[in-house]
Formats: structure tokens, C-alpha cells, sequence
């Protein structure tokens, strides 16, 4: 911390002086003279002082952490034989033990000697540190000062490394994405060294569960994701017949027939639907749906468990609605007005106009609204988690439990974990498919809706 | 268009089209008027089984702080005082007012009337005010969950003794409380001073509000600069070539990916790859700042777009570079817009269980987080865990729980609009 602490004060000590040196060299103060203000000359000198000091502090620091650790964990010897986890278990029992807060007459002779090693390599790689940063920043000041005189276009300098670092920023969401890509991809990959590619995608057996007894027959467990696959499409189907007509028609009424007064109310209010977490609809479907739909089935002699698809379906479609009804909303809207007033003045009633003109020339933006609300209720996961069920089956009866790819890859992920299970790495193979699913969905949808809105711009 | 010029149109507004005309409106309105009903179905479910673990049962009991019992020697020594039985001096004094014998038959069912961890009430008072021993005071207790619940009528006493939590004995033990005025009812302050617990009474959600703000105020640290930068070198200064249009294809896209994929990441990369402490608040920031990170870029570019040009063309006409026209004209007249758009994507980032489910932040954790490398759990894996639980009395402690949550939601959502009426400015 200290020597981050020491590299600011070197580095505002830098703009200070990049700041007074311009204001010397000119005379008469006539800021005129000068390429950029001075302030510019300060930010300068700061940044070259404060930047590649830290980037030698932090590269630096890794690399001491990661010496120092091979250094004090070969004192213990006997290291070798233990598991990979144990050895980040052992080495952090001698941290704890070199600062002091751990009990060292309890301790292991060795652990003791190796936590004090630990202490002395600490201060040694802290000191080096300190002193390297130090030197770096303070030879870079000395020498950019140089650099600085009148004509030295300072602004430019400065606003092309802010430019750059802007540009660094908006790569983070690449690296999110190539994250995402690469964790998925290779967990899947170590998945499909053990389960076969095409049983997993086209299998129709899914039960996980056995794979952790290795005594049993067939003890490599069934990956087929097709019924996991099925029943998150039952219970899409059944959230989109509930929200398809639902926001439609909401879209239709809040964009042509409310009041403005009235649709100002009504709009934020529909919209309050999408903006509560989904474990209250979880929690929801599961305390008064669930129950409600089972009692409902039985006093019309229907036997329906209380995890049915239709009772997950349903509150998935409530919460899907205010996605398709603002997103509709703004597409009816776009629709130029001309083509309105041309059926208008045909003599076209509101719904004749709306049914025959309007909603064709809004098709598209419709559809990419409803698809980014399927790629929306594929991936939800906390409402099925807890409404739906365990059981993987094939089934198209929304009366029964189904379960889905987020509920699988939640029961596969929560609990004790090992890392080379194939019940564990199931989980990212689902997550890569669920993934890749979204991602076509999202891709379309994004095109069509950018295309749309681009005709009638 | 020539499909529409059809002769009903061209008749004059017939009853049949008006009728249909009729039908069309009254669809529209029966659509919005379900997914209000929706919505108000939702939040009276939910207050009307959550507003009940606000207030809680305690038992007043006359507890005689015997000596003989806590410190026989009379030395006042912290560890004799530490490890005195106080549950004793509890079941001592329910004995005593219910006038039955340690040896009857149902002792035990009279002994689990008061909560379990409620000798830790009576260990606290004596350390710190070890005078009390040998006196009796009257002491307000919590009362286990099945009294509290039975007193909120969740429980119903009509049925089969073997069938409900409580019996018939310990029913009568309450009447004679009630009658003698010694059952309070009291604000729940253990719901909001206490973290997890296996017990219902005292369990609280202080340690997941402490979680969820940790993880808020990471995700924040890190989303907001990056998202708003992001955004400007999108909206500003990316000339259109490649390179920019695969990073705006890519925003919009992880905008709209499943948030369960995004714990997939985290546990893959931050825990197992940079061996980050799990159920931490760290990664959880980390996780919901890359989740946020898409809808804070989004919204800024939205905000910086509704600045007229004109202000950037003044600015620059007038001798400022870019850059300066920028940071100096155009982002503080965008601020409103991105401070608002900022506290709703941090407010869904809140309200999101699914990757904290991921990398382990539903386990029970009864102690509350100090700091952000300390195992934790957030508001709404406390909802998830809690609504797990079988017992009646966490069905009210969940429901208080997304009450709380809800209320927080309502809270920033208020502020976003708020920031929006009194600051946006019409162009």
C-alpha cells in the first residue's frame, strides 16, 4: 500500500513541477506563447510519473508472490505428496502464521521455519520494490521534464493517452466476451474427453446423479441433454402464450388507445413487473401458484403436481411481458404517422388500421422484441429453480414437472464440487449450450430490430 | 396496400365494425388490467405473508439469577460466568410459574416454549452486570417460532394433536401466559440486528444487507468508470470500422445474456483460475460489475446521444479541442441521464441471485462480514436459502425479507426518477 502512497506523491510532485516550468520559460506571463496551458504540461509529467510505476509495482509483486511462494514451499518437503488443493491449504496456514495471528507453539516445526522465511523474503521483495518504483519515477520525472518547453504540445499528448485508455475501457466488454467463450469452452472440453459429444447433444437420457457411484453399472452417468433441452422449450412455450397476446395487446392499447395522461401512468407501472427480482416470482410461483394451480386441477379432476411446467410457464410469462410490451410499444410508435392517416382518411376504424397496417409494417420489430424475450425466459433461472422440477422427462404435458438447462446447471453446481467430475463439468457444457442459444437468439433479434429501425429513420 | 381496399372498408362504419372495433379496445384494456392484477397479486401475496415477522412474541419470566447455579464460589471469574447453564435458570422459572415438577412427563415440551439461544440473553446480562446475580428480574424472552407462530394464528389448533408443532400441553402453558399478561408482542429487532441462523426467532438479514452492499459497492467501483468511459470512446470517438462495430455488437449482446452465465465465469475464472476466496463479496462484485457493465455502456451512449450536437459544435467553434468539449460541455449535461440509468442497472444488479448461486454465496453463514475477502452471503440468496427452509415461520421471514429487498429496489428506483424529473433537461 505504502509504496502505491509513495508513487502519488512522486507523481503530483510531477505535475507540480511540469505545471511550473512552462509558467517559468515564458515571459510577461503571455499565455499565448505556449502550445498547451499549463495544466496540461502538469497532467504530462503526472501520468509518465504515475503509470509505468505502477505497472513495474503490480507486474513486479506477481512475480515476488509467485518466487516467493516456490521458495518457502520447498521447505517443506514433504509438499510433494500432497494434493494440489492441500498445498494452497498448507501455504496459507504459514501467511497466517507469519503475520502473526496463528498459534505457533500448536505449529509444525517446519511451518515455522518456513513462515519466517516467508517474513524475511516479504520485506526483502518489499523494500526491492519500493526502491525500484521509486527510481523509476523519479528518473522519469527528471528526464520528461527535459522534454518540456514551449513549443512541447503537451494537450495532445495527454488527450491521445486518454483517448487510448477510453479505448481500453470498451475492450472490457470484448474481454468479458472471449471470457465467457474460453471458460465455457474449455470446461466443455474437458467434459467431452469423458462423455461422448453426440450423446450429450443428442442424447435422451439425462441423470447425472449416477455419475458420482463409480461401484455402479454404467457408472459414467447419462448427459443426454434433449430432455433437459425439451422441457426448458415447454416452459418457454407456455411463459410466450402468456406474454405474447398479454404484451401485445398492452403495446397496442398504451401506444393507440390510452390517453397520454393515462399511458404516462400505465407504462412505468407494467414496467415495475420487469424490475422485480426474479426470486420474488420464484418465490411466487412456488409459496401461491404452484399450490393454486394443483388445487385448481384437482377440483376439475386433474391430477397436476405442484411443480408443473404451467405453474413455472406462467409466472415466467408475467415477467416476460413488460420486455415485450415496452419493446412493442416503441416499434408501434416508430411506424410513420403518414401510413396511420392514410388508412385514417380510407376510413379505416383504430383496429382495422392497427390489425391491416400497422402491425404488418411493425412486424419485424415485433418478432425481434418476442425473440429477445424467448432468449429472456430460456435463460431465466431463478423462477425455475424454484418451481420447477428435478426430473429430467420428455414430455409435452404442461401438467407435469419438467426441468430445465438453468435449474440443472443450479443443482449441478451448488453443493461439494470437485473439478474433473464429469456431474460438475456438466454444468458448463449445459452453460456453453445455453449460451449458444441465447447468442443466435440475441444476434437475430438485435439485427432485426437495428434493420427495422433503421427503415423508418 | 391493396389488400385493404377491400368493400367493408369502403361501406360505410357498419354495427358488425363496430362492434369488433369495440371488441379490439376492450382486449387491449383486459391485457393491461391482467398484468396490473399480476402485479398487485404479487406484492399483497407477499406483504400479507411478510408483514407479520416485523413484530415478534417474547415471554415475560421472573428469572432468579441464582448464585448457586451460575458462580458457586462467589469469584466473579469471566469463564465460570461464561460457561454457568443459564438454559437452567430459564426452566427453572418456567417450572416454577407453570408450578410443575423438573421430573413431569412433558418438561421438555414446557422447556422448548422459549428460544433456544435465549441463555445467550441471560449470559450477556450477567457479564455485564455480574450484581444481578442473586436477585430476580422480570426478563423479556423471545419465544421459540411455533409459540410466535401458533400466537399469529399460523398454526391451526383444531387439528390432531400429532399432526401440528405444538401441543396440547404446551397450548395451555401459553393460555395461563397470556392470561397472566406476561406474553408481549414486540418489534422484531432481531430480524435487522442478526444474521443467518438455524433458528427462526433470531435469525436476521444483517449479514445480507452487509453482503449485498459489499457486492453493490464493488460492482459499482468498477462498472460505473469503465461502463461511462466505455461509452464515451464508443459514442465520441470510434471512427465506424470494424473493430467498433464488433465491440457495440458484442455490448448489446452480453446486455441480453443469461445472467447464470455470467456465474459460470466467475467461477470459472475468478475462483478457479485467480484461487479468489469463494462465496466472497469480492467476486460477487466482480461477477454483477461485468453483468452491469453492458446496460451502464448502453444508457451513457443513450444520455450523450440526447445532447444536441450543437453544444460539442459551440464548444469546439470556441477553441476547445475535442476532448475538452467532451468532458467539459457534453458529460456533465449527460449526467442526469447516466446517473439515472447507473442506479437501475446497479438496482437489477441487486435484485440478482442466479450468479451468486454460482460461485457459493448461498451458504450458511451465521456471522456477519467484516471484510471483502470474508465469506458472506447477499439479500437475495438469504430469500433463496430461507425460502428453502420447511418451517412456517421462515415462509414469514422470507416474505419479510423480499419486503426488505423490495423496499431497497423501491428506494433507488425512486431516487433514478427523481434524478430524472428534477435534472433532465428537454432539448
Amino acid at each position: 500500500m505504502y509504496i502505491i502512497l509513495a508513487i502519488l506523491v512522486c507523481a503530483f510532485y510531477g505535475f507540480y513541477i511540469g505545471k511550473k516550468k512552462p509558467l517559468r520559460l515564458i515571459q510577461n506571463k503571455d499565455l499565448t506563447k505556449l502550445n498547451s496551458s499549463p495544466n496540461y504540461h502538469g497532467y504530462y509529467v503526472f501520468l509518465w510519473c504515475l503509470i509505468p510505476a505502477i505497472i513495474t509495482f503490480l507486474t513486479l509483486n506477481f512475480f515476488s508472490n509467485f518466487l516467493i511462494k516456490q521458495i518457502v514451499l520447498d521447505l517443506v518437503p514433504e509438499i510433494e505428496s500432497i494434493a494440489k488443493t492441500n498445498i494452497e491449504f498448507v501455504y496459507n496456514q504459514i501467511k497466517t502464521m507469519a503475520s502473526g495471528t496463528a498459534d505457533a507453539f500448536s505449529a509444525d516445526e517446519k511451518l515455522i521455519v518456513a513462515a519466517e522465511k516467508y517474513n524475511e523474503l516479504i520485506s526483502i521483495s518489499n523494500a526491492s520494490i519500493f526502491v525500484i518504483c521509486i527510481c523509476l519515477s523519479s528518473f522519469l520525472l527528471i528526464f520528461i521534464k527535459k522534454k518540456i518547453n514551449l513549443e512541447f504540445p503537451a494537450r495532445k499528448k495527454v488527450e491521445k493517452f486518454i483517448k487510448l485508455f477510453l479505448l481500453i475501457c470498451s475492450i472490457v466488454a470484448i474481454l468479458t466476451t472471449v471470457g465467457i467463450v474460453l471458460s465455457l469452452f474449455f470446461e466443455s472440453l474437458k467434459f467431452f474427453k469423458q462423455i461422448y459429444f453426440f450423446d450429450f447433444i443428442f442424447g435422451t437420457h439425462w441423470s447425472p446423479q449416477i455419475a458420482i457411484r463409480e461401484d455402479q453399472v454404467g457408472s459414467s452417468g447419462a448427459f443426454g441433454s434433449i430432455p433437459v433441452l425439451a422441457g426448458t422449450f415447454l416452459i418457454t412455450l407456455i411463459a410466450m402464450f402468456i406474454a405474447v397476446p398479454i404484451g401485445l395487446f398492452s403495446a397496442i392499447y398504451l401506444s393507440d388507445y390510452a390517453h397520454k395522461k393515462v399511458r404516462s401512468i400505465l407504462k412505468p407501472l407494467i414496467e415495475v413487473l420487469a424490475g422485480i427480482p426474479t426470486i420474488v416470482y420464484g418465490f411466487f410461483a412456488a409459496l401461491t401458484v404452484g399450490p393454486f394451480i394443483r388445487m385448481a386441477g384437482e377440483s376439475i379432476g386433474l391430477d397436476i403436481v405442484s411443480e408443473s411446467a404451467l405453474c413455472a410457464g406462467l409466472v415466467m410469462g408475467i415477467m416476460i411481458i413488460p420486455f415485450i410490451s415496452s419493446l412493442s410499444d416503441d416499434i408501434i410508435l416508430a411506424v410513420p404517422q403518414r401510413l396511420k392517416d392514410g388508412s385514417y382518411a380510407l376510413g379505416a376504424t383504430k383496429s382495422e388500421t392497427m390489425i391491416k397496417i400497422i402491425l404488418p409494417a411493425a412486424l419485424p420489430g415485433i418478432v425481434g422484441s418476442i425473440l429477445l424475450a424467448v432468449s429472456r425466459a430460456i435463460g431465466e433461472t431463478m423462477i425455475v429453480v424454484m418451481a420447477a422440477g428435478m426430473s429430467a422427462r420428455l414430455t409435452a404435458n404442461p401438467f407435469e414437472a419438467v426441468t430445465t438447462v438453468t435449474v440443472q446447471i443450479v443443482t449441478l453446481l451448488t453443493g461439494d464440487q470437485e473439478f474433473d467430475n464429469p456431474k460438475t463439468l456438466a454444468a458448463f457444457a449445459l452453460g456453453l449450450e445455453l449460451f449458444i442459444l441465447t447468442l443466435f437468439l440475441n444476434l437475430i433479434a438485435l439485427r432485426i430490430v437495428k434493420k427495422y429501425r433503421e427503415k423508418y429513420e | 396496400m391493396s389488400n385493404i381496399i377491400r368493400n367493408d372498408i369502403l361501406t360505410p362504419v357498419s354495427s358488425k365494425r363496430t362492434t369488433k372495433e369495440k371488441l379490439f379496445k376492450i382486449c387491449g384494456l383486459s391485457a393491461i388490467i391482467f398484468a396490473l392484477s399480476m402485479l398487485v397479486i404479487l406484492f399483497t401475496t407477499i406483504f400479507s405473508k411478510g408483514y407479520s415477522a416485523f413484530y415478534q412474541t417474547r415471554i415475560k419470566l421472573d428469572i432468579n439469577f441464582n448464585e448457586e447455579l451460575i458462580d458457586p464460589t462467589g469469584a466473579r471469574e469471566i469463564t465460570t460466568l461464561n460457561t454457568a447453564d443459564y438454559s437452567k435458570l430459564i426452566s427453572q422459572s418456567l417450572f416454577k410459574f407453570l408450578n410443575i415438577d423438573k421430573s413431569h412427563p412433558k418438561s421438555s415440551e414446557i422447556k422448548s416454549l422459549i428460544s433456544y439461544n435465549s441463555f445467550l440473553t441471560l449470559r450477556d446480562r450477567v457479564l455485564n452486570d455480574p450484581d444481578i446475580i442473586g436477585k430476580t428480574k422480570k426478563i423479556n424472552l423471545i419465544a421459540s417460532d411455533d409459540v410466535d407462530q401458533m400466537l399469529k394464528g399460523n398454526i391451526n389448533i383444531n387439528i390432531p394433536e400429532e399432526n401440528r408443532k405444538i401441543t396440547d400441553f404446551q397450548i395451555e402453558a401459553i393460555e395461563k401466559f397470556k392470561s397472566n399478561g406476561n406474553i408481549l408482542t414486540v418489534f422484531n429487532k432481531t430480524l435487522f440486528i442478526k444474521s443467518d441462523s438455524r433458528e427462526p426467532e433470531v435469525s436476521g438479514v444483517l449479514g445480507a444487507i452487509i453482503g449485498s452492499f459489499y457486492c453493490l459497492f464493488i460492482a459499482a467501483c468498477i462498472s460505473v468508470p469503465i461502463g461511462i468511459f466505455a461509452a464515451i470512446f464508443l459514442q465520441e470517438f470510434a471512427k465506424k470500422n470494424k473493430v467498433t462495430d464488433f465491440i457495440e455488437i458484442n455490448i448489446n449482446n452480453l446486455a441480453a445474456v443469461p445472467s447464470i452465465v455470467f456465474g459460470l465465469l466467475g467461477l470459472s475464472v475468478f475462483i478457479n483460475f485467480f484461487h479468489l476466496p469463494r462465496s466472497s463479496p469480492i467476486v460477487g462484485g466482480l461477477v454483477l460489475a461485468l453483468m452491469s457493465l453492458p446496460t451502464i455502456v448502453i444508457v451513457t451512449r443513450a444520455s450523450l446521444l440526447a445532447v444536441p450536437g450543437t453544444i460539442k459544435d459551440g464548444a469546439i467553434a470556441l477553441g476547445a479541442s475535442k476532448m475538452q468539449a467532451i468532458f467539459n460541455q457534453v458529460l456533465p449535461l449527460a449526467t442526469p441521464g447516466i446517473c439515472t440509468g447507473v442506479i437501475i442497472a446497479l438496482a437489477r444488479a441487486l435484485g440478482e441471485t442466479a450468479p451468486l448461486l454460482m460461485i457459493g454465496m448461498i451458504a450458511f453463514i451465521p456471522d456477519t462480514p467484516i471484510a471483502i475477502t470474508d465469506p458472506a452471503t447477499a439479500l437475495p440468496a438469504q430469500i433463496f436459502m430461507w425460502a428453502d427452509h420447511p418451517e412456517r415461520a421462515f415462509v414469514e421471514r422470507t416474505s419479510a425479507a423480499i419486503l426488505i429487498l423490495l423496499s431497497f429496489l423501491i428506494v433507488m428506483n425512486a431516487a433514478a426518477i427523481y434524478i430524472r424529473h428534477k435534472f433532465e433537461k428537454k432539448w
